[in-house]
């Protein structure tokens, strides 16, 4: 048997015939997915109140341990993984990243350039009073 | 049937799959649907937080959020919503091993975790509108109880679904179609503490820091 007890897609469930390995080795997998977001959130938390850290940096440190972890949480919790039953799901998975960052990356891009460009508010008062 | 596969691995063309076997099983095809679901439900929701990252700042005179969020309650909200997504996924490990105490078991902590998380969330509101923080105020404001008030409607509608579906067990027992609903709710539940990771990380996090 080359497929692993886990290698399941979502919402699969293994053969009859090993339902108790099954069931330990899904054990296993859930309590290495605590343990590690459990781990992640903490040092997400410790970062945010710390005065160690160089205060620029702490956002983008904080993206990237919630990317993690989101990671984290697709293959230990939602069994997103590498299985021939699952190629579906990890294309429809890519192409809901794809949107969610042109969304997000679009939306702040966008509007901080409209900041950045916008005439500040007492100048555009200033025209309206002239006519 | 192994002469189409015998076909394609002499061309080496085709690398083996479910297609050769004929379609997927029946629970694979609606996990795929549910999921496709959950990604759109995701895309709305990247949506919100794009709106609340433009708007973080637009706060009108009014409360910012480092003056607002108290973090020792945002931080055992999510211990709730972690521990409660642990204890459903050895639920559906329960249900494949058809253990019915132990599903039962499960979901009871799954359900008393994620209430616990909403009432902590209805409490946090309610200080906020207490303390004059009322989606009124300013548009940071908006943004904000849309955004965690659209989470916290999902866990509403999450516990509401896995009381009908204990319910379901209870009096139609392990029928295919409730162990399918329930991996969708699992699905469901897991979604959604991916969207809180987002979500304290974002608002929560970056907020006061």
């Amino acid at each position: 048997m080359d497929a692993q007890p886990h290698d399941l897609a979502p919402g699969d469930r293994s053969g009859s015939g090993t339902v108790r390995e099954g069931t330990l080795s899904g054990l296993l997998v859930y309590t290495i997915g605590l343990v590690l977001a459990v781990i992640l959130t903490a040092t997400s938390f410790w970062a945010a109140n710390t005065t160690l850290l160089w205060q620029p940096g702490v956002a983008l440190g904080v993206a990237v341990l919630a990317i993690a972890q989101m990671g984290v949480h697709l293959v230990f919790f939602l069994h997103i993984d590498t299985g021939p039953d699952n190629t579906n799901n990890v294309l429809a998975l890519a192409f809901g990243v794809l949107i969610v960052t042109l969304v997000v990356v679009g939306s702040l891009w966008i509007m901080a350039n409209l900041n950045a460009n916008m005439m500040p508010m007492g100048q555009l008062m200033d025209l309206h009073m002239q006519r | 049937m192994s002469n189409v596969a015998g076909i394609y691995g002499s061309n080496g063309a085709m690398p083996a799959s479910g297609s050769e076997a004929g379609p997927a099983p029946k629970e694979i095809v609606v996990a795929y649907g549910f999921w496709i679901f959950l990604l759109s439900d995701i895309v709305m929701f990247s949506a919100i937080f794009a709106t609340y990252a433009v708007l973080a700042n637009a706060t009108a005179g009014g409360p910012t959020g480092a003056q607002l969020f108290n973090q020792k309650s945002v931080a055992i909200e999510t211990v709730c919503l972690l521990l409660s997504s642990y204890t459903c996924g050895l639920m559906s490990l329960a249900i494949n091993a058809g253990n019915r105490i132990g599903t039962f078991l499960g979901a009871a902590a799954t359900f008393v975790l994620g209430a616990a998380f909403l009432a902590l969330e209805i409490r946090e509101f309610g200080g906020l509108v207490a303390r004059g923080a009322t989606p009124e105020r300013s548009a940071f404001l908006s943004a904000f109880f849309t955004l965690v008030g659209c989470h916290g409607l999902h866990v509403t509608i999450g516990l509401l679904w896995l009381a009908v579906m204990m319910a379901q067990v209870a009096t139609k027992g392990f029928l295919e179609s409730v162990q399918r609903r329930l991996f969708c709710f699992s699905l469901f539940w897991h979604a959604l503490d991916i969207i809180w990771v987002g979500l304290f990380s974002v608002v929560y996090l970056m907020g006061v820091g």
